[in-house]
């Protein structure tokens, strides 16, 4: 598929576009942001998290409509805290990292949704497959300082995300939540 | 010791310590199976997942019967040994029956400490998670994971003793020693 494959590229350079025109395209800051998915196996919540991931956000509450947030996350840099299992699910019946090496969410509309909290709809790819997706988001802002968290659910069958005998989601539930904490300055 | 305010040793052991014995045996059994089984089984598999959420609850069972069988045992006067027993043999059985309840309690909560520090939490019968004691950490997660494996190497050879003690006075002895802990003689 096309997409897979310049969707990454088109976020880079409209992020590349967005830090030449746009004052207001927050600094994000990788250190004190967290990605990561939490999926069930016999009902144990068990967390990996992407160490490696890319964000460009524009966000000010004033104008929610008029902001964007895109991020690319590194595939292979899922770690759920043991190497054998990080290795295997990189491969092909899970991630495959290596045809698809890269996700990412690119934004097309914010709506307020009370308070301080948002919908953030936009397109997500996975392994190749994207969908639409409203991501309801939390936002705070202490200074120049900007955090968005949020917890995204999704269906990993949607994404042929484990394939083969993983299929079966009696053992992997077919439901796992994105879970995500970007802490950006102004 | 026994008072005089309690009734005199009795013959065999109460009904209740035979199936606390019994059951925590076969527990141990299919749980040191189970663990002998997944951990041979390379990468992860359903079926890994499986045995791995099984033998976390055999052994959280049998922490929690082994917790009741030592206040059963504490409370309740057991059978006494043959009169003839030398001193030696007295101190072996006593000593081996001690650690074997240690074992019962500490190989669990190894085991246990282990799942939490790889981040890991347990949910019992895949129904009631159960708190994670300790945080992630990696260091911590080798430590318990060898003091698990090598506690299970201790129990193994002091069944392997308990049960060639008891061929002894079965069949050199011939004595009543292994009838006080059969079930369904009385």
């Amino acid at each position: 598929m096309k997409t897979s494959f310049f969707r990454p590229l088109a976020a880079v350079f409209a992020a590349v576009s967005f830090m030449a025109s746009s004052a207001a395209l927050a600094d994000v800051d990788l250190s004190k942001s967290k990605v990561s998915a939490i999926s069930k196996q016999m009902n144990v919540p068990t967390e990996g998290v992407f160490k490696k991931f890319a964000a460009q956000i524009k966000f000010d509450p004033a104008n929610a409509a008029q902001g964007s947030a895109q991020m690319s996350i590194d595939i292979a840099s899922f770690d759920l805290g043991d190497k054998m299992y990080n290795d295997q699910v990189a491969g092909k019946d899970w991630f495959d990292a290596k045809t698809y090496p890269q996700a990412s969410f690119v934004s097309s509309a914010i709506a307020p949704a009370g308070g301080n909290k948002y919908n953030v709809t936009g397109k997500l790819t996975i392994k190749g497959k994207t969908e639409t997706v409203t991501v309801p988001v939390t936002y705070a802002q202490s200074g120049a300082t900007q955090t968005f968290d949020g917890v995204l659910p999704i269906k990993r069958s949607v994404f042929n995300v484990g394939t083969g005998e993983w299929k079966d989601t009696s053992v992997v539930a077919d439901d796992v939540q994105i879970k995500f904490h970007i802490v950006a300055t102004k | 010791m026994a008072s005089n305010s309690m009734p005199a040793a009795p013959a065999g052991y109460t009904r209740t310590a035979v199936a606390l014995h019994w059951l925590i045996a076969l527990l141990i059994i299919c749980a040191f199976a189970l663990g002998w089984v997944m951990t041979d089984i390379p990468g992860f598999t359903p079926t890994k997942l499986k045995y791995f959420s099984w033998h976390k609850w055999i052994g959280v069972t049998v922490f929690a019967l082994a917790i009741v069988r030592v206040l059963w045992r504490a409370t309740h006067v057991p059978p006494p040994l043959p009169a003839d027993t030398p001193l030696a043999q007295r101190i072996g059985a006593h000593g081996v029956h001690v650690l074997l309840y240690l074992l019962m309690l500490a190989i669990p909560v190894t085991g246990y400490l282990y799942s939490s520090a790889s981040n890991i939490p347990v949910v019992y019968l895949g129904i009631v998670p159960l708190p994670t004691l300790i945080d992630p950490d990696p260091v911590l997660k080798a430590t318990f994971k060898t003091l698990h494996v090598t506690l299970n190497y201790v129990l193994l050879s002091l069944v392997v003793l308990h049960v060639l003690a008891v061929l002894k006075h079965q069949v050199l002895d011939r004595d009543s020693v292994l009838s006080r802990m059969l079930p369904f003689t009385k």
